[in-house]
C-alpha cells in the first residue's frame, strides 16, 4: 500500500515536472529523460529546423566571404545605391526594385503565417488558397530578381568583371542572390505541392496539419536570409 | 494543449508583426534614401535587422513558443559563425595590407 502510494507520487511528480519543467532545468530533464529529446516537437519539425540551421551556415559563409572580399580589395567598391536605382517615370529613384522585392517577400511571409493558422483550425479552402498566394509571390520575386539579373548582364556585370568598381561585385552577387533565389524557386514548388494536397483534403484524412507548419518554417527561412542579404549586400 | 493541435495563436498577432516588418523594412529603406553615410548608417542597418530577424524567427517561426531545449539547439550554433567574421575580419585587413604594399595601389 505505502509502497503503491510512493509510486504514484513519483508518477504524479514527474508528470508534473514534464509538464511544468523549462528552463534551463527542463532542458536537463528533456534531454536525459531517456526519450525523444524534443518533447512537443514532431520529428518532421525538428529535421526542418536542422536542415535550416545548416543553411544558416552556408549563407553565413557566403556573406561571410563576401565580407572578406569587400574589406580586402584595393579597388573601390560599386555603389549598390546606384548600381541597383530605376529610371521609373523619369524619376531616378535608388535601390527600389530591391526595396519592392523586400516588401514582397514580406509579405509573402504574412500569408504563410495566416495560412499556417488556417491550417490549424482545419480551415482547408482558406489553407490552400493562403499558400497558393504565398507562392504566387514567391514567383513574382523571383521574376523580378530575374529582371533585376538580366539588367545587370545587359550592363556588362560578369562574375569577374563589372563597369563599376570592384570585379568581386560580379561574383558575390550572382553567388549569393542565385543561391537566395534557387531556395525561392524550391519554396514555390514544396508550397505549391503542400497547397494542392490541402485542398484534396489528404491531411484532413490523416488528421495532421503539422506539414503546413514545416513548409512555413521553410519559406520564413528564405524571407529570414532575405532580411540579412538586403542588410549586408543592398545597403551596406 | 495548445501543443495537441500545434501551434495556434490569434490572427491578430501575425497581422501586428507583418506590419511591423513593413514598417521597419520602409524604415531600412529610408537609410538609403536619405543617404545617411558612416557609423550611424552601419548601425541602423544592423538595428533594423536584427529587430526584422527577431520578429520572423520568434513570431512566424514560432521560436518563442518552443521549449528551451530547441531554442538553444538553433540559436546557439549560429554563434559560432561570429567567430568565423571576426578571424575573416583579421585576415582581411592583412590582405589588404600587403596588397597596398606589394601591388603599390
Amino acid at each position: 500500500m505505502a509502497h503503491q502510494q510512493t509510486v504514484e507520487y513519483a508518477a504524479s511528480h514527474t508528470a508534473d515536472a514534464t509538464v511544468q519543467g523549462d528552463g534551463w532545468q527542463g532542458i536537463v530533464e528533456d534531454l536525459s529523460a531517456d526519450r525523444k529529446a524534443f518533447r512537443d516537437v514532431p520529428w518532421g519539425k525538428a529535421m526542418m529546423w536542422l536542415f535550416l540551421l545548416s543553411d544558416t551556415f552556408v549563407f553565413g559563409c557566403f556573406l561571410t566571404s563576401y565580407m572578406s572580399v569587400r574589406m580586402s580589395t584595393t579597388v573601390a567598391w560599386p555603389n549598390p545605391s546606384e548600381v541597383f536605382a530605376l529610371t521609373i517615370g523619369g524619376a531616378h529613384i535608388p535601390l527600389i526594385l530591391i526595396a519592392i522585392m523586400t516588401f514582397i517577400l514580406i509579405s509573402s511571409s504574412g500569408t504563410m503565417a495566416m495560412a499556417v493558422n488556417f491550417a490549424y483550425r482545419r480551415d482547408r479552402a482558406k489553407t490552400a488558397v493562403l499558400m497558393l498566394a504565398t507562392a504566387a509571390l514567391g514567383a513574382t520575386f523571383v521574376s523580378m530578381q530575374a529582371f533585376e539579373w538580366t539588367k545587370l548582364i545587359s550592363e556588362g556585370v560578369r562574375p569577374w568583371t563589372n563597369p563599376f568598381g570592384a570585379a568581386q561585385f560580379g561574383s558575390t552577387f550572382f553567388m549569393i542572390t542565385g543561391f537566395h533565389g534557387l531556395h525561392v524557386t524550391a519554396g514555390v514548388i514544396y508550397l505549391s505541392i503542400v497547397a494542392l494536397r490541402v485542398s484534396r483534403g489528404v491531411y484532413d484524412r490523416k488528421g495532421n496539419y503539422q506539414i503546413v507548419e514545416i513548409a512555413g518554417l521553410y519559406w520564413h527561412f528564405v524571407d529570414l536570409v532575405w532580411v540579412f542579404i538586403f542588410a549586408f549586400f543592398y545597403l551596406w | 494543449m495548445a501543443h495537441a493541435e500545434g501551434q495556434q495563436h490569434p490572427i491578430g498577432t501575425y497581422l501586428k508583426v507583418w506590419g511591423l516588418l513593413f514598417v521597419l523594412s520602409t524604415f531600412s529603406y529610408l537609410v538609403d534614401y536619405f543617404q545617411i553615410h558612416g557609423y550611424m548608417r552601419w548601425f541602423l542597418i544592423v538595428l533594423f535587422m536584427m529587430l526584422k530577424a527577431g520578429l520572423i524567427v520568434s513570431v512566424f517561426m514560432h521560436l518563442q513558443w518552443e521549449r528551451l531545449v530547441l531554442r538553444c539547439v538553433v540559436l546557439v550554433p549560429p554563434l559560432a559563425l561570429l567567430v568565423l567574421v571576426a578571424m575573416m575580419a583579421f585576415e582581411s585587413d592583412y590582405v589588404l595590407l600587403t596588397r597596398v604594399l606589394s601591388l603599390g595601389s
